[in-house]
């Protein structure tokens, strides 16, 4: 790598690989020139990130994680007291919901082009860990405000883990901390959202685009850039990341910021479902909402969950599948068995059936916010069936793909 | 590949709306039409709030001096008007009732109502408020249709008069489908269902204060993002013009 000599840069890169570093991963970072829509969400991924950060570190500052204090600290402090304590407040709460919508916009991406298969399944696995690690801190940062919904809502996800036999209820008292959902639960439920799993989440991001950078970035038409080089050695569809790419994002980020301020500054609680009307109720143990759902990017979940009817009265079969509702995403890059990634060279038939998916995903994710009817319930079966089809019987019916013949080179469509 | 990205943002879309609809469901609302900028009906409002509501209920997160400033109410006004409390100029809104005379006399506290628009919605607060009746089996004397055998007794009983609710009767089941005015109160339909409105907006107001302040900054913020829209679309066309 070309190094300057003298001068401060000169200086620091003969101690610190700045110039290095920064010319590896984005000047002279070669990325397809045919990125499209759907490539915008890795790197709107990352600003919601920051933008949870910095509003979190500024929510700890005034946030008291007390079961007496915190539900006031809240609603009184940070939404009155605080000069802009709501402003950070909703920046943190839409962004909640915002980091889960470009999530699952970024993996559907992966879906249509390809991106978790080979050389790519490790930046998959990692992109699992990190939505993995993003549900595990919606969670618990839900309880935090101590209203009614994060209370009960805790309620329902913590007395699955007791629906495990045998060791269910030892369990359950091990991640309560006590025999019901208190003090000791906030605390370290506080504990966990603040520090624990966002250092786990910067690390699994820094993997996630530590192997993104090794192997090079996907492209709508699912071409390997550099098996097409010149002389010099440069990827022949390829462009600089920056200024390229860091000219385009910004453009991204301002569109995507108009839908986030939308919805911070006219719809806060977007209708119940990025802040849930219950919740502006003090959580009370003694009663019960009439009707508890999770926030909506746990509703398909959910639905799998009470799509599976319990054996003996005991829920664990509906845990069991709710958990392989996620873990059988793992498995992707083993189960899609056609070597061509981009659905744009794939059978009109596995188009249609990646479509029904979207659709029975969302459908599971609309029931999963409704209180269960029998013809919910049949239609959350359904739905669930054909959410395990779609991936289990991958390695059978993508042998028998007939793809269209994919081109050389990357095309400007 | 476009057909199919808008074949799913369709069907995306008609099964979100599809959704909010099942899940509104409940009984009918009426509309309680408030308007949460107009300062001369929240303090209209913030009287009858404090002069009625504030016996028994609290809304401990809302102080006097922040409703003197924004509903531009001088400290003289604030505390001669709606601090019947005995409270500082910057205290907060507690109940003239103590707790333990509350669950003597009701059997539970009354809820605080510093959000309970932001808990039950300003339509099912408005609809609850103008929706008693009188029922003679309750303690209260009262009814109501929204929220059926609530331990609140109608605090409005003199303005709004004595109203009695009809029932419509098939096959031996009655249910109930309207109210009449039997007794006329000091006030007319018209007059009691402004107050109620008044009412209904500051208690909006207290359920989040700088909600009229939220939404004018919004637009200065989205106005800035679409002039910063022009110029980063027009870098970026510039920079790829080379690219094809």
């Amino acid at each position: 790598m070309e190094q300057k000599s003298n001068g401060l840069m000169g200086w620091i890169d003969a101690r610190y690989p700045a110039t290095k570093t920064w010319e590896k991963h984005l000047a002279k970072y070669y990325t397809p020139k045919n990125f499209n829509f759907w490539y915008f969400f890795g790197s709107l991924a990352f600003l919601v990130l920051v933008i949870q950060i910095l509003s979190g570190v500024f929510l700890t500052m005034f946030y008291k994680p007390d079961t007496a204090l915190a539900f006031q600290s809240v609603e009184m402090g940070i939404m009155r007291d605080v000069e802009w304590g709501w402003l950070i407040r909703y920046f943190h709460s839409t962004g909640a919901s915002a980091f889960f919508i470009v999530i699952y916009l970024h993996m559907f991406r992966a879906l249509l082009y390809g991106s978790y298969k080979k050389p790519r399944e490790l930046i998959w696995i990692f992109g699992m860990l990190i939505f993995l690690a993003l549900m595990a801190e919606g969670f618990m940062g839900y309880l935090l405000p101590w209203g009614q919904m994060s209370f009960w809502g805790a309620q329902v996800i913590i007395n699955l883990v007791s629906a495990i036999p045998f060791v269910g209820e030892g369990l359950g008292i091990w991640v309560r901390g006590d025999f019901v959902i208190g003090d000791a639960t906030l605390n370290r439920f506080f504990s966990l959202h603040v520090a624990a799993i966002p250092l786990i989440l910067v690390g699994l991001i820094f993997a996630h685009i530590v192997a993104l950078h090794e192997v090079g970035s996907n492209n709508p038409d699912g071409v390997e850039i550099k098996k097409n080089k010149d002389a010099n050695g440069i990827p022949l569809d390829g462009i600089p990341f920056h200024p390229y790419y860091s000219v385009k994002d910004i453009v991204g980020v301002i569109v995507f910021l108009m839908f986030f301020s939308i919805v911070v500054f006219f719809m806060p609680e977007m209708f119940g479902y990025f802040i849930e009307h219950a919740n502006f109720e003090p959580a009370n143990p003694l009663k019960t909402p009439e009707h508890i759902a999770p926030v909506w990017y746990f509703t398909p979940y959910y639905s799998v969950l009470r799509a599976v009817p319990s054996i003996a009265g005991s829920a664990f079969p509906g845990v069991i599948a709710m958990g392989a509702s996620i873990v059988v995403l793992f498995f992707l890059p083993w189960l899609d068995r056609n070597p061509v990634k981009s659905i744009r060279y794939r059978a009109n038939w596995y188009k249609a059936l990646l479509a029904i998916f979207v659709v029975a995903f969302i459908i599971l994710g609309i029931l999963g916010t409704l209180s269960p009817t029998d013809g919910r319930t049949l239609l959350a079966q359904i739905c669930t069936v054909y959410y395990f089809a779609f991936f289990l019987l991958m390695p059978i019916y993508t042998k028998f793909e007939k793809n269209k013949p994919v081109p050389e080179r990357v095309t400007m469509k | 590949m476009k057909k199919t990205i808008t074949a799913l943002l369709l069907a995306t879309i008609a099964l979100t709306s599809t959704g909010l609809v099942l899940a509104a469901g409940g009984a009918h609302l009426e509309s309680a039409n408030i308007d949460v900028d107009d300062k001369a009906s929240l303090q209209r409002g913030a009287k009858v709030f404090t002069d009625y509501c504030l016996s028994c209920h609290s809304a401990k997160f809302v102080r006097f001096n922040r409703v003197a400033t924004d509903l531009d109410m001088t400290e003289t006004q604030v505390m001669e008007n709606i601090n019947h409390i005995g409270a500082k100029f910057g205290g907060t809104m507690t109940a003239v009732m103590t707790d333990d005379y509350a669950k003597e006399a009701f059997g539970a506290v009354p809820p605080d109502l510093s959000l309970v628009a932001r808990s039950r919605g300003v339509d099912w607060l408005y609809t609850y408020l103008i929706s008693f009746y009188t029922d003679t089996s309750k303690t209260t004397g009262h009814n109501n249709v929204v929220f059926k055998d609530v331990g609140m007794p109608n605090v409005f009983w003199k303005q709004e008069g004595v109203k009695e609710a009809v029932y419509e009767e098939h096959d031996g089941v009655k249910t109930l489908t309207g109210m009449k005015v039997v007794e006329q109160g000091t006030m007319s339909e018209e007059e009691f269902h402004t107050m109620i409105r008044d009412l209904v907006a500051f208690l909006s107001y207290i359920g989040e204060p700088n909600q009229s302040y939220r939404k004018s900054l919004g637009v200065y913020v989205l106005v800035f993002l679409f002039f910063f829209f022009g110029v980063a679309y027009a870098m970026k066309k510039d920079y790829w013009k080379d690219v094809h």
